[in-house]
């Protein structure tokens, strides 16, 4: 099919094209959407309006990969260099947008406030690196991947050896969070097992990249990326529509800003509230108590359920009494450790809930802890405000330097529209990134003026739905009785936020299907780039570069085609096994390829001097002391490596944050070993003075034969 | 294209980036930093959130158009000299 393959010299009217095909492409998705909400009108049952959804998108996608189905090298891993720039910064807009950003962002809002804009300031402002150190350049050294680039300009094996086993580290364990994110939803919208949900939406995602490569990832994107903007858009608009009358959630929550601080300070000295806080701390010292002595705690818990059963029976109790009285027997921990555990974590809860406004930081105020109060309070501040700075930085860094989002910008024509292609990705990214500030706001604002007060059984009805999908995203409990909720009896899980607030903002059940959808198209674009990513570092770095550089083109893709069906297919399996920490792993991605990737990528394009072998040890040392870090302070990590020694965090910095050690020590020692080692040689020096040149000066490789 | 000319187009290639990255730094963790104490109202909006969530992204935006334009102006500036020198 022609429609997707731009002929030589036809830029302008390739891009008309393009224009018409995706103007016809929203008109269409609007129209589903509107006749869907008639349809729902007329009776049509949830369960069909969310399978339409479902069905049409992925189906939608799916057509879109087959039309660009190709064999072509250039086609397959860099679309064949012929994406305008305002598409380019469309397809990274959704490559960027993971079902993180869709679905957790609004959530980490709403329960962080302020601290949450580090992930609003570090996922945009990384972008500014993109586009001043890296993606013009890039571009103009035109290759394929980025191990490519270590490979060409650091010479040797070892620079592209290292690169594609770090490319494949970030991308591996981002994609398997996007994969269990599709399960998620597919399970959710459709009542399937999320198992068989994950690989539904595997199948969308292998449609595509499968036959097309890059040039079916690319199409789909920006098709994907008019769902998700739309799907985010909607519902936040219709709820500025109903609080505030005006339809620019992103100009006037201010001012529910405000009145959200105001009753903040009227729910810190509410007397219900420090009530309900007053039972919990209660109920921490007691756990405090049991986890100080936890095996004498356990016998006098047991004794104690043994007791009341016993009682039970010789007063001849209802069967359902004794028999619930069973069952807490049997559901007591049954070791030490699992007692450990369960307590220690009840206690965290309990901890939360002491504090005033169920533990979350007052919305607007930046930092938690008081610069002018106590030594504790001081230290707080201290070290709340660095480990935002740090968090910001590591984000920013790690933005520009995974993989599969510098990939895209070998997809342009030439570099002046790589440079303008980072703008427009930043534009369409900030798109929601100022919405989604404004989504945690409103729904804070919801929940204390709409929710907090009611009487516990006039709760709406989307609570106890919730509370049915998985308690630990939503619950309620009345602790102190006395029939009304309050704040701290109210736990959210910040993931369901946006999946459930068309029905908190009294929304027709249209809008949740449109909701979910947007969540999808987020997830499995994600899951595309990195699929591609994995892919194309395996196959075109690994076996033609490294193993048969005599591999015939057709060859080469066939290779990628099935790499790219086993990589998926274990991407599926990890994440069918629900590995613990997957948010973690996910944040951590941005670290590893921060430590990994900036400091070789920069110094290789802006210092000459640098060298291979510098290079390889800066990438190893960068790597190994973001992971020192990490093992050695994240609980989960450390579970897995069995260390035991106390948790000694270095300035107090969260292992979240790790890159902010490991990107000085990557420069620091490619600096130093290449200044006590020889200096490149000619080529390679022609190489980096080529790619500061703009345009085809100096030697480029644009369109280079293969 | 003389080795001048080269050397004259990425020294001011690296005074953009710099200065364009000093911004950059500035807003991010300068206005950061000081987040606790720019506790006044701008337009309605408490200043450090407005900053965080609207203001850092614009700035960022501005960033990257004018290196997008200032480059853009300076590679056709570099392509003219180029073709005359040819002439």
């Amino acid at each position: 099919m022609s429609l997707w393959r731009r002929p030589p010299d036809s830029g302008p009217s390739f891009k008309r094209q393009l224009d018409r095909v995706y103007q016809v492409y929203t008109a269409g998705f609007i129209l589903l959407v509107v006749m869907l909400a008639v349809l729902e009108q007329l009776g049509l049952s949830r369960e069909w309006i969310s399978s339409i959804f479902l069905m049409v998108t992925i189906g939608v996608y799916a057509g879109i990969g087959i039309m660009s189905r190709t064999t072509d090298a250039t086609e397959y891993y860099v679309a064949g260099r012929s994406v305008p720039a305002i598409y380019n910064g469309m397809a990274v807009g959704s490559d960027w947008m993971s079902a993180a950003s869709f679905m957790g962002m609004a959530g980490t809002l709403y329960l962080t406030g302020y601290n949450g804009l580090a992930f609003v300031m570090g996922w945009s402002g990384g972008y500014c690196l993109v586009a001043l150190l890296l993606a013009p350049y890039l571009r103009k050294f035109g290759q394929f991947t980025i191990p490519d680039f270590l490979g060409e300009r650091y010479g040797g094996h070892l620079p592209r050896l290292l690169g594609i086993a770090a490319a494949i580290l970030c991308s591996f364990t981002y994609v398997v969070a996007q994969i269990s994110g599709v399960g998620l939803i597919t399970a959710s919208l459709t009542g399937v097992a999320f198992e068989l949900g994950i690989f539904l939406g595997l199948g969308g995602i292998l449609v595509c990249s499968f036959l097309g490569g890059m040039r079916a990832v690319t199409w789909t994107q920006v098709a994907q990326y008019i769902v998700i903007i739309i799907a985010y858009l909607v519902p936040v608009l219709w709820l500025s529509v109903k609080q505030t009358g005006v339809p620019v959630p992103q100009a006037i929550y201010g001012f529910q800003l405000e009145k959200v601080t105001a009753k903040e300070r009227l729910l810190t000295h509410d007397p219900t509230e420090v009530e309900v806080r007053d039972i919990y701390r209660l109920r921490a010292q007691e756990l405090a108590d049991k986890l100080s002595d936890p095996a004498a705690a356990m016998l006098a818990d047991r004794q104690q359920a043994e007791e009341r059963l016993s009682r039970l029976r010789q007063e001849g109790a209802s069967l359902s009494q004794t028999a619930a009285a069973e069952r807490q027997l049997a559901m007591l921990p049954r070791d030490v450790d699992a007692a450990v555990a369960l307590w220690t974590r009840q206690k965290q809860e309990a901890d939360t809930k002491s504090k005033p406004l169920n533990g979350m930081p007052p919305h607007a105020i930046p930092f938690t802890g008081d610069p002018q109060g106590s030594l504790a309070e001081r230290r707080e501040y201290e070290e709340s405000r660095r480990n935002f700075l740090a968090l910001v930085f590591c984000l920013m860094v790690g933005t520009a330097a995974l993989p599969h989002i510098l990939m895209r910008y070998y997809t342009v024509p030439d570099v002046q529209e790589a440079r303008k292609s980072v703008a427009w990705s930043l534009l369409f990214i900030c798109l929601l990134y100022f919405t989604a500030p404004a989504l945690a706001v409103m729904i804070k604002f919801e929940v204390f003026h709409g929710l907090v007060g009611t009487p516990m059984d006039q709760l709406p009805q989307w609570i106890s739905t919730w509370n049915r999908v998985d308690p630990a995203l939503l619950s309620v409990n009345d602790v102190n009785q006395d029939g009304k909720l309050q704040l701290n009896e109210l736990t959210i899980g910040g993931d369901i936020l946006v999946l459930a607030m068309p029905e908190i903002a009294g929304l027709p059940f249209v809008i949740s299907g449109l909701v979910a959808a947007g969540g999808l198209a987020a997830a499995l674009s994600t899951a595309d780039g990195l699929l591609l990513t994995i892919a194309s570092a395996l196959s075109h770095d690994l076996y033609y570069k490294m193993i048969d550089p005599n591999a015939s083109t057709a060859r080469r893709v066939t290779i990628s085609k099935v790499l790219l069906l086993v990589v998926a297919l274990m991407a599926a399996y990890v994440a069918a096994q629900k590995p613990a920490d997957i948010l973690f792993l996910v944040s951590a991605a941005f670290s590893f390829a921060a430590a990994a990737f900036f400091p070789a990528l920069v110094l290789g394009i802006f210092w000459k001097r640098a060298n291979g072998l510098a290079a390889s040890l800066g990438m190893i040392a960068g790597l190994a002391m973001t992971f020192y870090y990490m093992a050695t302070t994240q609980p989960w990590l450390r579970a897995v490596f069995g260390i035991t020694s106390p948790v000694e965090l270095w300035w107090g910095i969260q292992p979240i944050s790790a890159g902010v050690f490991g990107v000085p020590v990557g420069f620091a020692v490619i600096i130093l070993v290449s200044l006590v080692s020889p200096r490149p040689d000619g080529a390679t020096r022609a190489l980096v003075e080529g790619i500061r040149l703009p345009g085809k000066a100096g030697g480029a490789k644009d369109d280079r034969p293969l | 294209m003389s080795v001048q000319q080269r050397i004259r187009y990425w020294r001011t290639t690296l005074r953009l980036t710099l200065g364009l990255l000093v911004l950059w730094f500035l807003v991010t963790f300068g206005v950061s930093f000081f987040a606790r104490e720019l506790d006044f109202t701008f337009f309605g909006w408490p200043f450090s959130f407005w900053m965080a969530a609207q203001g850092s992204l614009l700035i960022y935006g501005i960033i990257i158009t004018v290196y997008a334009v200032a480059m853009g102006r300076l590679d056709k500036a570099l392509e003219e000299q180029e073709r005359r020198d040819r002439a």
